[in-house]
């Protein structure tokens, strides 16, 4: 939902990064206000997924020039689990399977961390467990997926459902949602976009990634963004990704070299 | 009959040249007072003192060169001059003092607290013992012993010999044919430091008899910091058809040194269980030797080693088959950081008697540091033709991507890397009959532990 004058919740400017010296991010600039759902398309080796994961504060890349600004905050100079409490998500594409730790604990340690940074009290296990099992609702997910190890034997569409019932609790200000529709059913994906958009609020904002057309069909988008060799090339309404889905990605960089 | 299978090689490779240390060496002469225990519990046990003081006479502290020992260096040892029993007065003990009441585990059925190897009747809980259970000290034990205290196989080994050498006491358990004993027997070892560095010989044994149930827990720790040598052995006895679900717990200071032996004796259709955790201990070996000697019988060791700054754990294990239809399996993980090392070493020995044996072991490690060191050696000795025998070991780092993950849903990275450790420790503590001790160990391991970035 565009709002005018609403907050600038992310601001990129010419971002730059790299992965074992190889630039893959090369110029990115982008806006993103409060209210607002954007999605970034493109082919792949674009940067989309790197985009997400130095949002995010993956180690494993090197900011090299540029800025960004969450909520007017330098982002990178906090690691990952500040940017997390201070309302940064990530759902991951390829969610990690934490042998050992029991779903349940792994929710409740993570809530109770954003808890602490807001000054809250932290919730036992007694009214964590009564908050969980209302927001499992949510992402229509089956309580016994609590008492198991975090991701651990959990199908697909499991694991993405899971990412978005730590959204769900993290309630986040920006959520970056990393492919969050790849390798999903039809039936997944609607639990899972229906989901989302029990989230969405005027105050928050949410950055879809994603290689298909067919998520935006259920989570509407205001803005549709191509990524191409690290930065965004083009930017439209949800009609672009129709034409996207109809053309492929070739006319775009056509357009973009008669530009230049 | 029992058949030996144990072909521990110390005896044969006795380090004679001009800088072996003899055991004699290592504490103080053998102090042979009179001991208290009744005219024939007495007789008993001296003539099994005076046979394994004659041995200690021949004796040499293991070196490195003996393969057995490869990996675990006694050389400190041999800077300390360790008390013989001296030491070993009763110390004053307030059964209301909170140290000990956070010892105490509610679960358990029975109590029986030994402090420096004296026993502790004002800390110990024996009082309304279940049908069929019998719980005591070393005195008055008398023919209830005979054939069994000191008769394992590998009583001839190094350490078991000075520990029968120095017996004194011991815990002495019983259960009756047919008997179910369902919730855990505690027996605790406590070192309380003395300014001097003692020679600790603790002493355990304990009788299923057929088709009886039982479940013990083991512990050791040091109330406060000691430099002891704790050196104690555990001989089980599992009639036929006996159950014996057994928790062993190491945690002394990490500045004790800790040798352990535990050695259990299955009959036909007998099942043992070992939960085994190390935690303490400068240099610590628990010697877990299961000789299984009838049919059908059962297997089962956990272990969980945790070893950080200076620290090296040592596992060695050992489980001899003689007849056919029998199983074991063993898991065994170690969590090492700073500068710590890990030792396991598993031995299975499959005769060709054991067909039909199915044997498996699994030796997972987590090393946390850089520096931290794990040596695993699996020692599969398979003789018969049809059998299902596996082994495997693994060695690993906490994955920067699980760090991540976590650290992206909030948790700083010190609490993000205790989680882990947390999931790759649970499994082994998860079947620890006691949420008190479940809950105070995972706190000990967090607190031991040190992680850093690769």
């Amino acid at each position: 939902m565009i709002v005018e004058n609403s907050e600038v919740i992310l601001s990129v400017q010419d971002l730059t990064a790299d992965v074992d010296g190889t630039p893959i991010l090369k110029g990115l600039s982008l806006e993103i206000k409060a209210g607002e759902i954007h999605a970034i398309m493109g082919p792949n080796g674009s940067g989309k997924s790197t985009f997400s994961k130095v949002l995010a504060g993956h180690p494993a890349y090197t900011i090299t020039g540029g800025t960004v600004l969450f909520k007017g905050q330098n982002l990178f100079e906090s690691e990952p689990e500040e940017r997390s409490r201070s309302g940064v998500f990530l759902a991951f594409q390829y969610p990690l399977e934490i042998p050992g730790v029991s779903n349940l604990d792994f929710l409740r340690v993570a809530y109770n961390s954003k808890r602490k940074h807001q000054g809250l009290d932290e919730l036992d296990v007694f009214d964590f467990d009564e908050l969980v099992q209302e927001r499992l609702a949510i992402v229509k997910m089956n309580p016994s997926f609590l008492e198991r190890s975090v991701n651990e034997g959990f199908s697909g569409g499991e694991k993405k459902r899971n990412e978005i019932l730590q959204m769900a609790l993290l309630e986040p200000t920006l959520a970056i949602l990393d492919e969050t529709d790849s390798g999903l059913d039809i039936d997944a994906l609607k639990i899972v976009a229906n989901g989302v958009n029990q989230l969405t609020r005027p105050d928050n904002a949410i950055l879809m990634i994603t290689h298909y057309q067919r998520l935006l069909d259920y989570i509407v988008p205001d803005y549709v963004h191509v990524m191409e060799a690290g930065k965004i090339v083009t930017t439209g309404s949800k009609a672009l990704a129709l034409e996207l889905e109809a053309r492929g990605y070739d006319w775009i960089r056509e357009e973009e070299a008669i530009a230049k | 009959m029992t058949i030996q299978v144990s072909t521990d090689l110390d005896l044969q490779s006795v380090d004679h040249s001009a800088h072996a240390v003899y055991l004699s060496d290592l504490c103080e002469r053998l102090d042979l007072d009179q001991l208290a225990l009744g005219a024939e519990t007495a007789a008993l046990v001296q003539s099994l003192r005076d046979r394994a003081s004659a041995l200690a006479q021949e004796l040499t502290l293991p070196t490195t060169r003996q393969e057995e020992w490869r990996f675990t260096d006694l050389a400190p040892l041999r800077q300390i001059k360790f008390a013989g029993s001296a030491w070993r007065q009763r110390v004053l003990a307030n059964p209301d003092s909170e140290a000990f009441k956070n010892l105490i585990l509610p679960e358990a059925v029975a109590r029986l607290v030994f402090v420096n190897n004296c026993y502790m009747p004002e800390l110990s809980a024996i009082a309304n013992l279940p049908t069929g259970l019998a719980i005591s000290s070393l005195a008055g034990q008398g023919g209830a012993i005979a054939g069994y205290l000191g008769q394992q196989p590998g009583a001839e080994e190094v350490f078991t010999t000075l520990n029968t050498a120095h017996l004194t006491e011991a815990a002495v358990i019983r259960v009756q044919r047919h008997q179910v004993i369902e919730s855990p027997v505690h027996l605790l070892f406590i070192s309380s430091p003395v300014p001097a560095s003692r020679l600790v010989s603790p002493r355990c044994l304990v009788v299923a008899e057929p088709s009886s149930s039982l479940t013990l827990v083991e512990e050791y720790l040091t109330l406060g910091t000691g430099t002891d040598l704790i050196n104690a052995v555990t001989e089980i006895w599992l009639q036929e058809n006996a159950q014996v679900n057994h928790t062993r717990i190491q945690r002394h200071s990490q500045t004790d040194f800790h040798i352990g032996k535990t050695a259990v004796s299955q009959a036909r259709d007998s099942r043992y269980t070992c939960h085994a955790v190390s935690l303490g201990g400068r240099i610590s070996r628990h010697n877990l030797k299961v000789h299984s000697t009838g049919q059908q019988t059962e297997t089962t060791l956990n272990g969980l080693t945790v070893a950080a700054g200076e620290q090296l754990a040592d596992t060695h294990s050992a489980i001899g088959f003689s007849q056919p239809h029998c199983t074991s399996h063993q898991l065994h993980k170690c969590i090492v950081s700073d500068r710590a090392r890990g030792v396991f070493n598993g031995k299975v020995s499959v005769p060709k008697a054991a067909q039909l044996t199915d044997a498996s072991q699994l030796n997972r490690n987590l090393l946390l540091s850089p520096k931290a060191r794990i040596d695993t050696k699996p020692q599969l000795e398979i003789v018969a033709d049809n059998v299902k025998c596996s082994h495997g070991a693994t060695v690993s780092q906490l994955e920067a991507e699980e760090v991540f993950y976590l650290q992206s849903r909030g948790l700083d990275y010190q609490s993000a890397c205790n989680l882990l450790v947390e999931g790759f420790a649970v499994e082994m503590l998860e079947q620890i009959p006691s949420a008190t001790l479940r809950r105070t160990l995972s706190q000990l391991i967090l607190s031991q532990i040190r992680t850093e970035p690769a």
